[in-house]
């Protein structure tokens, strides 16, 4: 499972690393929403995966010797409200960006490089 | 109050004032009261912090009474309160200057509730002792950020949007996934337990993997070569204003985040990176002054140049000696006051000439000889010509690279102060002495008296840091004798655990 689920966070970096260098600003967009989910992927994979209990344990019983950590769920939780709210606000920025450019091509927002 | 209780109130003031900006959204004239005394109040609370830090050590305290490792702690040391007045200090500047020169439609969409938000993250990264809130805080501060870049809808604030948004995204998901990597590796978040636990883990080629995500995702946020390129793309677009504030502390939250990292969780001492490192803070030194020297747009140049000072504060760290140290902090406090106020200066020459072409600009000597005043401290300062606050920072720097033997470093140091020297005196040349190209009247309203106040009060602090180095020097030698010795920061955070 370990090996599988490294396996994909690389695949999802890759295909990020490949959509945000392409010049269309839409598949811009894609990979950075790729590239978020790869992190929370890897946050998932790296504090270790138990198939033993969940964390809840109910009024008056001991903790059994193995749960799942749910911190590592709590930080992709937070990771993934910031990273929705970032993006939401990128897809607006491209439409912005599209309407007053009016082209879907990094290559004509060099204005403000040289 | 006790300090640590006033820790919480650099965090407060600007999210209750943002609150309070967004609940009064109709009325500009309330959200214009509420943002002047949200950063007096900000201001009062930092020199408090500041102060009550001097005198007592270092301040935490654990939200929700939970005991670090375990709970989120805030920590304030003398480098985060020191960095939080510099913040405070900007904000104040800012909010007067945007209260004598923003048109009536950002202030109508927004700018004074993003405007907190912005200050409230640069707070709370400066305070936070826990990684994943450091991130946290980066997030509210970048959000905050994007959305007072494109304030105004101009085509080139797409454009630069796009590259800002992009690059500082891609450096939020490396940080976290080093964040990931970390907790994986060492079971904690907590920056002072971190330092403890990574100890045990020297041998583990994980750590060195590690310490290399957070350097480019810092990196990326500092504005360090190679990574700068968002900077001069996208900087000069907004109003002045807002690039002011962006210029005096945005990068700086990414230096600070180097800063910390690398002296608590992983001590440069001994450690893989710190020739890259160095090798980084000479790039970044020379192509940010080349890149000003071959730029003829004001806020362009003052962009290049924010890049080759990162270099400085990025050369500090990597020596890694304590006079290195002290140079850096004494740099860091020195160049938010002068770099906020440059930023300003060329707003005053804006309103003044109509322009910020150099080619179109000219004889502002003649017309506004208290501007060429206003522009020659923090010019001169900048290019650390004496007895200004940047010649004790960059004094101090090169003497201790000279200590340290790194002689390549030095040199670079000393060509590219030259080099700002020549860029400042283009801008002199060109704006001040050359006679006016056109005498045409510029088409915009003159300066305020609500605009010229801020720039006066950062002038006569960089001329008093000047003057009064020594105060300076001994505030920067005790925060760079905390940083040097993490032991004091780790022992305030987890109390007397062993």
């Amino acid at each position: 499972m370990n090996t599988l689920l490294a396996i994909c966070v690389g695949v999802l970096y890759s295909a990020a690393i490949y959509l945000i260098l392409r010049r269309s600003i839409v598949k811009l967009v894609i990979g950075l929403v790729l590239l978020s989910n790869a992190s929370n992927l890897l946050i998932f994979t790296a504090s270790g995966l138990t198939r033993e209990a969940p964390p809840l344990i109910p009024e008056g019983e001991s903790m059994p010797a193995i749960v799942a950590d749910p911190l590592a769920q709590a930080l992709i939780l937070t990771a993934i409200v910031i990273g929705f709210g970032v993006l939401a606000f990128a897809v607006v920025l491209i439409r912005r960006a599209y309407e007053v450019v009016e082209a879907d091509d990094m290559d004509q927002m060099k204005g403000t490089d040289t | 109050m006790s300090t640590n209780t006033l820790i919480v109130l650099p965090l407060l003031i600007p999210l209750l004032a943002a609150a309070l900006c967004l609940a009064s959204w109709r009325s500009v004239l309330a959200q214009r009261l509420i943002s002047l005394v949200a950063v007096l109040g900000l201001l009062a609370a930092a020199v408090a912090l500041v102060h009550g830090i001097w005198q007592d050590g270092i301040a935490v305290l654990h939200l929700g009474n939970w005991k670090a490792p375990y709970g989120i702690v805030v920590v304030a040391d003398l480098l985060g309160a020191i960095m939080v007045l510099l913040a405070a200090i900007t904000a104040t500047a800012i909010a007067l200057y945007s209260l004598g020169s923003l048109e009536r439609a950002p202030e109508q969409f927004g700018y004074y509730p993003l405007m907190h938000l912005l200050i409230a993250g640069v707070c709370g990264a400066f305070l936070t002792g826990d990684i994943f809130n450091l991130y946290v805080w980066f997030e509210v501060m970048l959000v905050a950020s994007f959305a007072l870049l494109i304030l105004g809808g101009e085509r080139a604030q797409m454009e630069g949007a796009i590259k800002y948004v992009t690059l500082n995204l891609v450096s939020s998901a490396l940080f976290l996934a080093a964040i990931g990597l970390l907790y994986g590796l060492t079971g904690t978040l907590n920056m002072a337990d971190l330092a403890v636990k990574l100890a045990d883990h020297q041998d583990n080629p994980m750590v060195e993997v590690v310490a290399g995500l957070f350097l480019v995702a810092f990196g990326i946020k500092a504005g360090v070569f190679p990574l700068f390129f968002w900077l001069p793309a996208s900087y000069h677009t907004p109003r002045i204003a807002v690039s002011s504030l962006f210029a005096g502390l945005l990068t700086k939250v990414g230096v600070y985040a180097l800063f910390r990292t690398f002296s608590l969780m992983f001590p440069l001492d001994e450690f893989v990176l710190r020739p890259v490192l160095l090798a980084m803070a000479g790039a970044t030194m020379l192509v940010g002054v080349l890149g000003a020297a071959a730029q003829f747009e004001f806020r362009r140049i003052l962009s290049f140049h924010i890049i080759s000072q990162i270099g400085y504060m990025v050369m500090a760290l990597a020596l890694f000696t304590p006079l290195a140290l002290i140079g850096g902090i004494f740099y860091i406090i020195h160049h938010i006051i002068v770099k906020s106020n440059l930023f300003l200066v060329a707003g005053l020459t804006y309103r003044l000439g109509g322009s910020y072409e150099l080619k179109a600009l000219g004889g502002l000597y003649k017309r506004a000889p208290w501007l060429a005043v206003v522009f020659l401290i923090p010019a001169f300062s900048l290019a650390g010509l004496p007895p200004l606050s940047g010649f004790f920072g960059k004094f101090i720097l090169i003497r201790a690279g000279v200590d340290a033997g790194s002689w390549a470093l030095v040199t670079v140091a000393l060509i590219v102060g030259l080099l700002t020297l020549y860029s400042m005196t283009k801008i002199w040349a060109e704006v001040f002495w050359k006679p006016a190209p056109s005498e045409a009247d510029p088409g915009v309203p003159p300066p305020g008296s609500l605009m010229i106040l801020p720039v006066a009060m950062l002038c006569v602090l960089t001329v008093a840091i000047g003057i009064g180095a020594e105060p300076v020097y001994r505030l920067s030698e005790r925060t760079a004798a905390q940083l040097l010795d993490p032991s004091g920061y780790i022992n305030a955070v987890l109390g007397d655990q062993p």
